[in-house]
């Protein structure tokens, strides 16, 4: 136990000095990125959302670190996902999965969230369409429509979606939620459509690992298209044939 | 053969009014129970983000289920003309409504939001089997009501086939329907499989004889109403042959799924290591809800006593229940599978077998569902005529027809 403590402490050493060693170069890459990409995506709010774009996440596990949890500190922040210390009941809109290969003993850290599918299973089994997926892509659930019957839970691979067990206090405005009805990731939808990136990204970014891209996934010009053309990215479970929103490089 | 006269039951004994009070503290507690839990928020109950279904699913799925299999007898008499299942026809029709309403109100009391119950009745999104699976409700109320009437009402008798023809293939449907709400989920391994619609079927069959048959032994002993031993043996049979029926159906399952090497996992998990819900399945499921209730069917001096009929029917019915529970929470406790072949751990039990007890109003929410089952039959027998004076042999026996 305690080797493995000291060998997560040396790569977060080892990543935090690499990582301010090359804050500068980050910095003149990534801002200049954000920019132009807030520039190009930015979407007046009277607009109506068009299947045009497909919002997406490309994830690269070569630059997630494994002791860190920014992306879930700032969902937990910007959504006020408040605790109450009952691990097996409380929501949880992203988490980080540690996963290792029991062969080669090599471990993964990734973020786990809402996979937007194309092909959404949630979307399917919701008996009143609270469940949902907008035109751009986002998987999302109507809070008014809901009946908290957790068919979408079941159906999930991904156990992207938790159960408000409790009544829900201090609520952020952009982002409403209730006791009875089931919740997730909902790509910062308020902040994508007021021209931002999500929040988890923004904390990735701001952290300098620049480990989560967000982007549209239909626009080849798209740095996210591009990187995939590039790259590739893996689906989690593509075998369901779910065509998800949310890719992975280096799995 | 006699005709097979029609009497409401006299209802004033000191016996039936303790029936109903008894009957009533179980829905009163229900009733309690889910406030409980509507006011609190869920985290109260047992069940979790990971074990989504608890127990008000296994009964309100139990009581559905053998709601559509209490109409078997009727199905028998109307569809293929059995005459000697005629005088029980309608007893079985109320048995079907009553189940299935009772099944509902777990169901419904244990949504997140039951005062939404009007969406959820108005908003149908048809790709999802659950919608569908309301609207076969809905129609089952519907169907088998009118059939009841058909039956008690002589003008319409003649269209009693049809009706029975209708209730039949609604109720087929009905069970594939709450069958494939498990079919459906493809990301589960241990629901990933064509049988199950079928093996619902059958199921259905066996659980809804098993109470059909307690009900009938209770009403006509409580009453005093004689119950001839042809109509005794001719159910107790035909459970036997269901209860080998589900029994064939669920080593196939298993078969099949031990065969597809990527579902070797789960099965391990439920026939071998899987603590609780490995006993619920030997010892519930095989040993007391099959096993044994064969014995005791087929003995030939066992099979004589209605005590120990009665005894092998409670069996069925409790391993039913085992069945559900191994189906529907040992199937959320297995973890999902992420990364095939990997380990995975998180903040979110990921990777680990999770952990359900149930809570004591998630039971109470399960009982008083049967309690309204069995009050909706109490009352409705002693209101309309559904039970025959008598099921003596002479008033039966097909040979006197
Ligand atoms: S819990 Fe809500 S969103 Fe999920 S399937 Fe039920 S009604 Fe739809």
């Amino acid at each position: 136990m305690s080797h493995i403590e000291s060998s997560k402490n040396a790569a977060l050493t080892r990543r935090k000095f690499l990582g301010s060693a090359m804050a500068t170069t980050a910095g003149l890459t990534i801002a200049p990125g954000v920019l132009l990409f807030r520039a190009a995506q930015a979407k007046p709010a009277a607009q109506a959302v068009t299947s045009k774009v497909r919002w997406g996440l490309l994830i690269d596990n070569t630059k997630c670190s494994t002791g860190c949890d920014d992306c879930v500190t700032a969902c937990k922040t910007v959504h006020k996902l408040e605790g109450h210390n009952r691990p097996e009941t409380d929501v949880q809109w992203i988490r980080k999965l540690t996963v290792t290969d029991k062969q080669t003993g090599h471990v993964m850290s990734l973020p786990m969230m809402c996979q937007h599918c194309g092909n959404p299973p949630c979307v399917d089994v919701c008996p009143t369409g609270a469940s949902f997926k907008r035109a751009d892509g986002i998987v999302l659930v109507d809070r008014h429509i809901c009946i908290g019957c957790r068919y979408c839970m079941m159906a999930c691979p991904y156990k992207a979606r938790s159960f408000e067990h409790e009544v829900v206090h201090d609520q952020s405005v952009s982002a409403p939620r209730g006791k009875g009805t089931v919740e997730s990731c909902t790509l910062c939808v308020y902040r994508v459509d007021h021209g931002k990136i999500p929040a988890c990204v923004e904390a990735c970014n701001e952290a300098k690992h620049g480990a989560m891209l967000f982007g549209d996934l239909n626009d080849p010009e798209s740095e996210i298209s591009k990187r995939l053309t590039k790259y590739g990215g893996k689906e989690i479970r593509a075998d369901l044939g779910l065509n998800t929103g949310v890719r992975y490089q280096g799995i | 053969m006699k005709k097979a006269n029609f009497v409401e039951i006299e209802g004033r004994s000191a016996g039936y009014l303790a029936l109903l009070g008894f009957l009533g503290i179980f829905i009163l507690a229900a009733l309690g129970s889910s406030f409980y839990m509507e006011h609190n928020g869920h985290h109260v109950t047992g069940m979790t983000n990971q074990i989504v279904w608890g127990m008000p699913h296994v009964f309100a799925v139990f009581l559905i289920v053998a709601a559509s299999g209490a109409l078997n007898i009727a199905s028998i008499s109307s569809v293929f003309n059995k005459t000697a299942y005629k005088p029980l026809a309608r007893l079985s029709g109320l048995l079907a409504i009553s189940l299935l309403l009772g099944g509902l109100m777990v169901l419904v009391l244990d949504l997140g939001r039951p005062d939404r119950l009007i969406i959820a009745m108005t908003r149908y999104n048809f790709r999802s089997i659950f919608a569908w699976n309301m609207i076969l409700y809905n129609g089952f109320f519907l169907i088998v009501g009118i059939y009841l009437w058909t039956m008690m009402q002589r003008s319409l008798n003649k269209y009693t086939h049809y009706a029975g023809f209708a209730a039949f293939i609604w109720r087929l449907t009905l069970t594939t329907g709450t069958g494939s709400i498990f079919g459906f989920l493809v990301a589960r391994q241990a629901y990933d499989s064509a049988i199950m619609a079928p093996m619902f079927v059958i199921m259905s069959f066996s659980f809804g004889l098993a109470i059909f048959l307690l009900v009938l032994l209770a009403a006509y002993n409580w009453t005093h109403r004689p119950l001839g031993d042809v109509i005794f043996n001719t159910l107790k049979n035909l459970l036997g042959v269901f209860v080998a029926a589900v029994l064939y159906f669920v080593i196939v399952q298993h078969l099949t799924n031990i065969y597809m090497a990527k579902d070797s996992g789960v099965e391990a998990f439920i026939l071998l290591n899987g603590g609780i819900y490995t006993k619920l399945f030997w010892i519930g499921q095989i040993l007391l809800g099959s096993l044994v209730p064969l014995a005791l069917l087929y003995h030939p001096t066992w099979g004589k006593s209605r005590t120990l009929v009665g005894v092998a029917a409670m069996l069925v019915i409790i391993g039913g229940m085992a069945q559900m529970y191994v189906i529907i929470i040992g199937g959320q406790a297995y973890p999902l599978s992420l990364f095939p072949g990997m380990e995975v751990q998180s903040s979110f039990f990921d990777g680990v077998v999770n952990h359900y007890a149930p809570s004591l109003s998630e039971i109470m929410l399960g009982l008083g569902g049967m309690a309204t089952a069995m009050i909706t039959v109490v009352l409705a027998i002693k209101i309309l005529r559904f039970l025959p004076e008598s099921l003596a042999d002479e008033v039966v026996d097909p040979q006197h027809s």
